[in-house]
């Protein structure tokens, strides 16, 4: 069954004279379960791509159905209304909130979605990936992997359908990196969520069990991973 | 939902303040609130004591008062309809201690009948309490009661004797308080009651004496009946006769109050200004430094609506804080001020009411709001996209549009102090040029600066990060030019205006003016006077009359709209005349009478009041002198030359045109400061009681007392004014620091030490207050000059000292204040800089 469905998706930025194609056409399903890498060289549109899926971009032309829903249609608040129901993020640079705990910081989705033990399910989540004992400490009190690990914790504690993942190892070391993509493909498995990934890591795109390649802005290669 | 938005904001928030995120804001809307609030809390201290007092002030419910004796009808209605009256004659006599050759002293004196005051009452001193005993009755015949300036300046002790005219007075009860300076607004001189049965064996009451005589009337019956009598006795009144109730006491007294109100309000609202640009550079870093906290709670779905909550609610909350305490401060503050001008607001004031308390509250919030909504507004329109993309451009703040919002919040705020747009436009558009002249001329220094040849890393990069933001730093430069600029004037420039208008006194200028001389006593005293000063020292007779038609018309004095030209041309003038124009005069319209002009040869007026009360040369005059109309055609126009300290008039008729009317003489002597001197004028006083000896030392003690005091309150409420200017530089030191902090990164790796960067920046601000204080000397300077050349026709004295002052004033509290604002952008390691940062 289908979670998320693009259609003809095209980016066009002005850039001097002639406009700059940054996507061109790209069309793809992903059915629920899938875990999805998205590769390419850098500036390949990887990242507009994460983008316009999650809803945080619009689109020049071409159409975006998430869970049923055609993203490109609805406004700025519906298409974050949608996410905070359906979507959780990791990011390269973690974006936790200086000014929070790692608890505060997991414990955010699940406030803005109105959930009544936020506490609870965030420290339970918190103790899940490994940090029962720093949820007071302040992003800049925590390694980088601990950051990635409270990422990870946030993005599952509000118990989403689908993972949107910008190269969550990009910022840590080799074997942080492998440790951090070890939990985050462990609770994917755990939680059955569906998957996208982009990155440049071959390891990383080889734990998944699809493959989109993109070459200047064009979905170049869509391959099974056995 | 909305609880955990309140509960997030707040933790957001506590964590910000924690980072002292927010120090600049914080301070900028205390230093608003506390300016306005401190000048709102004083003005309306000393309003609700006028307002509360007023018919303590004038001792009755209503005052009825007159240049000449009031007609009996007054008092007679008002018995007629139950009221109760008491009459009270006031003028100045000499009081002398007859037993030794103490000075005399110039007094009021009040003499007051049975029953006085209607309302209030006397406090006189008491040997068992400092705040006195209300005394019963008032002084028995035979007995004065000075207040306590006159028993200092006489020494006088109760039972002494004391002479006012031809009558002898024993030494009584010392008034603390009493009607009139009940709320001690208006020190004049030493005061002296007496009871009105011994007015006549004083002998003061001469022809050309100037008396004040008034009726007190006070209804402790039904309020309609006095409302009754207050219009019967308006029809009644005559020119030259006022009347005055509780609701207009002292409307003189009100019209300064406003006046002064209206001017510190308008000067602590340049503060307010320098706190809304310190606002607006916060509020815009604020905005930069929360773009991807804002993005992220979008990213994990939070709408636009409930992301501007976010950000709104810590706002409202920093902003009642920081309104809170500033109105804290205010209060302190304007304590402050009533003690520094102790001796206008002498008396005790009631407790500062809450409505300017409020007023400032609401202020604060509404520079919060209308110059921070528009980059929250911005904040919570930031794409969520910025997750993924740090690249993005930030968004716009909403440009002109945006702070078009707090430009109008600001112009309203100023309209409402200020009470009228022609006003605030003034105070506003002069500020803001000096502004932007100021802002104009740092640019140009800088410009000019970096030109100039360039000697070592240090200067170098200290004169680079001025020119590298030429608008900010202009704008910083003239902020800070422009409280400095205020305090030198207020300073410097104020002492060196007094010492250069004494200096430019002749040293023979009379020092006395002989006043009240009866006609009979001419040649004693002209002969008196040429004796101490060794030259014939003229004496000049005057008439007293009031202006009652011109060209034939009567003389409508309500076609005048402002209060002083009313004031003037209700106000008998003092007439005089002479044969040849006084050394002082000059014409300037016209031509004056020979010397040996007929008595018709017309009359001379001095130009500012012809021009006050639309008079022309050509026009026909018609005094009323006790009854005796003298009419004349204005046949030139005078300008005087009032600081020569020589007997001068308004108007001038030709010699003997005033003969056979009530005239009293009146000159000025200079009398040498030594025994003689003084035992010259107890001599005088003693000889011809009624005549008045006024010393000038002391009307300019007076003044300057008052006019110290007077601009030290201004100057502290500049204060604030340069507090806001040091705030702005703090808020654009702020808005650098991620620039600086990353500057330092790339230098410290290339190798240069922290002494380097240290003076760098130091260098950087001593340019800065340098600058700023050159600026302000210039303006000082110049300001200082117009003064003295165009208002007080003084020689002006150029001051060196003023730009030394400045130009090291300047630039060492600038370039303290910028290092303490910049120290910590060498702490973090270079590296940890680059990573955040790049």
């Amino acid at each position: 069954m289908t979670l998320l469905r693009t259609m003809a998706l095209t980016k066009t930025v002005a850039s001097g004279d002639a406009p700059l194609t940054i996507l061109d056409d790209v069309t793809f399903e992903v059915a629920r379960g899938d875990t999805v890498a998205i590769v390419g060289a850098s500036g390949s549109g990887k990242t507009t791509l994460l983008g316009l899926l999650a809803g945080l971009d619009l689109p020049t032309s071409g159409d975006v159905w998430l869970d049923g829903e055609h993203v490109t249609s609805l406004d700025e608040d519906a298409r974050a209304a949608l996410r905070r129901r359906a979507v959780g993020f990791v990011f390269q640079s973690f974006q936790l909130l200086p000014a929070m705990t790692a608890l505060e910081n997991a414990m955010l989705p699940l406030e803005l979605a109105g959930s009544r033990d936020a506490r609870a399910t965030a420290q339970d989540w918190l103790a899940r990936v490994g940090l029962a004992h720093r949820m007071t400490h302040y992003p800049r009190q925590l390694s980088g992997g601990e950051q990635q690990r409270v990422a990870i914790a946030r993005a599952f504690a509000s118990d989403p359908m689908l993972l949107f993942a910008d190269e969550p190892s990009g910022n840590l070391d080799q074997a942080t990196g492998a440790e951090v993509a070890e939990l985050m493909f462990r609770l994917n498995r755990e939680h059955g969520t569906t998957l996208v990934l982009v990155t440049h890591d071959t390891m990383l795109a080889s734990r998944c069990t699809r493959r989109l390649s993109l070459a200047a802005g064009r979905l170049v290669a869509d391959e099974r991973v056995s | 939902m909305a609880l955990q938005t309140l509960r997030m904001a707040l933790r957001m928030l506590s964590r910000d303040a924690r980072a002292r995120e927010l120090d600049v804001l914080v301070a900028a809307i205390v230093l608003a609130v506390a300016s306005v609030g401190t000048v709102g809390f004083f003005t309306e201290r000393v309003r609700a004591a006028l307002t509360r007092e007023a018919n303590l002030l004038i001792g009755a419910d209503v005052m009825i008062s007159g240049d000449r004796p009031l007609p009996a009808a007054f008092a007679d209605e008002a018995r007629q309809r139950g009221l109760v009256t008491s009459p009270v004659v006031r003028f100045n006599s000499m009081v002398t201690r007859p037993a030794d050759d103490a000075p005399p002293v110039l007094a009021t004196v009040k003499a007051v009948a049975a029953g006085y005051p209607l309302r209030g009452s006397i406090v006189v001193a008491d040997a068992a309490s400092t705040a006195g005993v209300t005394a019963r009755g008032i002084p028995p015949p035979g007995v004065a009661w000075p207040d306590v300036r006159l028993v200092e300046r006489l020494k006088l002790v109760r039972g002494a004797r004391i002479a006012l005219g031809d009558a002898t007075f024993e030494v009584g009860d010392v008034v603390l308080q009493e009607p009139e300076i009940a709320t001690g607004l208006l020190t004049g001189a030493p005061r002296v009651l007496i009871n009105a049965a011994d007015l006549a064996a004083t002998q003061l009451l001469q022809p050309g004496n100037r008396a004040t005589y008034r009726l007190l009337v006070a209804d402790d019956g039904a309020p309609s009946r006095l409302d009754r009598y207050i219009d019967w006795a308006k029809a009644a009144l005559k020119t030259g006769q006022r009347m005055e109730t509780v609701r207009d006491a002292q409307p003189e007294i009100r019209q300064t109050l406003e006046r002064a109100e209206k001017f510190l309000a308008l000067a602590s609202l340049v503060a307010v200004m320098l706190a809304a640009v310190a606002i607006a550079l916060a509020a815009s870093r604020y905005l930069r430094r929360h773009l991807d906290t804002a993005a992220i709670v979008k990213c994990l779905g939070a709408s636009r609506a409930r992301t501007l909550a976010l950000f709104a609610i810590q706002f409202v909350v920093v902003g009642v804080a920081a309104s809170a305490i500033g109105v804290a401060i205010a209060l302190a503050g304007q304590q402050l001020l009533v003690i520094v001008l102790r001796s206008i607001a002498a008396a005790e004031l009631p407790w500062p009411a809450p409505g300017p308390g409020i007023a400032a509250f609401a202020i604060g919030l509404l520079m919060l709001l209308g110059f921070a909504l528009p980059p929250l507004v911005t904040l919570a329109a930031s794409p969520p996209l910025r997750v993924l993309r740090r690249d993005l451009p930030r968004p716009r703040t909403g440009g002109v549009i945006a702070y078009a919002a707090g430009a109008c919040v600001f112009a309203g705020l100023l309209a409402w102090r200020a009470q009228d747009w022609t006003t605030a436009g003034l105070t506003i558009g002069g500020i803001a040029g000096l502004l932007v002249v100021a802002a104009l001329a740092a640019a140009g220094a800088i410009a000019l600066l970096k030109r100039l040849p360039q000697r070592g890393v240090t200067w170098r990069f200290g004169l680079a990060n001025l020119a590298r933001r030429p608008l900010a730093s202009s704008l910083q430069i003239g902020a800070l030019a422009l409280g400095l600029m205020a305090l030198l004037l207020l300073t410097v420039v104020r002492g060196d205006l007094l010492r250069n208008w004494r200096a430019s006194l002749p040293p023979d200028a009379p020092n006395q003016f002989i006043v009240n001389v009866l006609p009979d006593q001419v040649d004693g005293v002209h002969a008196s006077m040429t004796s101490i000063a060794g030259r014939d020292t003229p004496l000049y007779p005057m008439v007293r009359g009031r202006l009652v038609a011109v060209n034939g018309q009567r003389f409508d004095t309500a076609q005048f709209d402002d209060p002083r030209s009313r004031r003037l041309a209700e106000r008998e003038f003092n007439l005089s005349s002479v044969a040849t124009l006084p050394a002082t005069n000059r014409i300037v319209a016209g031509a004056f009478w020979a010397a040996d002009a007929a008595k018709d040869a017309g009359l001379s007026l001095e130009e500012g009041i012809a021009k006050s009360l639309k008079l022309v040369i050509g026009d026909t005059l018609t005094f009323d002198i006790a009854g005796t109309p003298l009419t004349a055609r204005v046949t030139s126009l005078r300008k005087v030359d009032w600081d020569s300290f020589q007997p001068n008039f308004f108007t001038l008729f030709p010699p003997h045109a005033l003969d056979g009317l009530p005239t009293s003489y009146l000159g000025a002597v200079r009398v040498p400061a030594t025994a003689d001197g003084t035992a010259w004028v107890s001599a005088l006083v003693a000889r011809f009681p009624n005549v008045l000896v006024i010393d000038v030392g002391d009307v300019i003690r007076q003044v300057q007392t008052i006019m110290d005091e007077v601009s030290r309150a201004i100057e502290f409420v500049f204060l604030f004014t340069l507090v806001g200017g040091i705030l702005v530089l703090q808020a654009a030191i702020a808005s650098t620091q991620d620039a600086r902090r990353f500057d330092a990164a790339v230098l410290r790796t290339l190798g240069a030490s922290r002494s380097q960067l240290n003076a760098a920046q130091v260098a950087e601000f001593l340019l800065l207050g340098g600058l700023a204080g050159l600026l302000a000397a210039a303006g000082a300077t110049t300001v200082g000059y117009f003064l003295a050349d165009r208002v007080f026709n003084i020689p002006f004295g150029f001051n060196a000292w003023l730009w030394l002052y400045a130009l090291a004033g300047g630039a060492a509290a600038v370039a303290i204040a910028g290092w303490l604002g910049t120290r910590d952008t060498l702490d973090r390691p270079p590296i940890e800089v680059l990573r955040q940062l790049a």
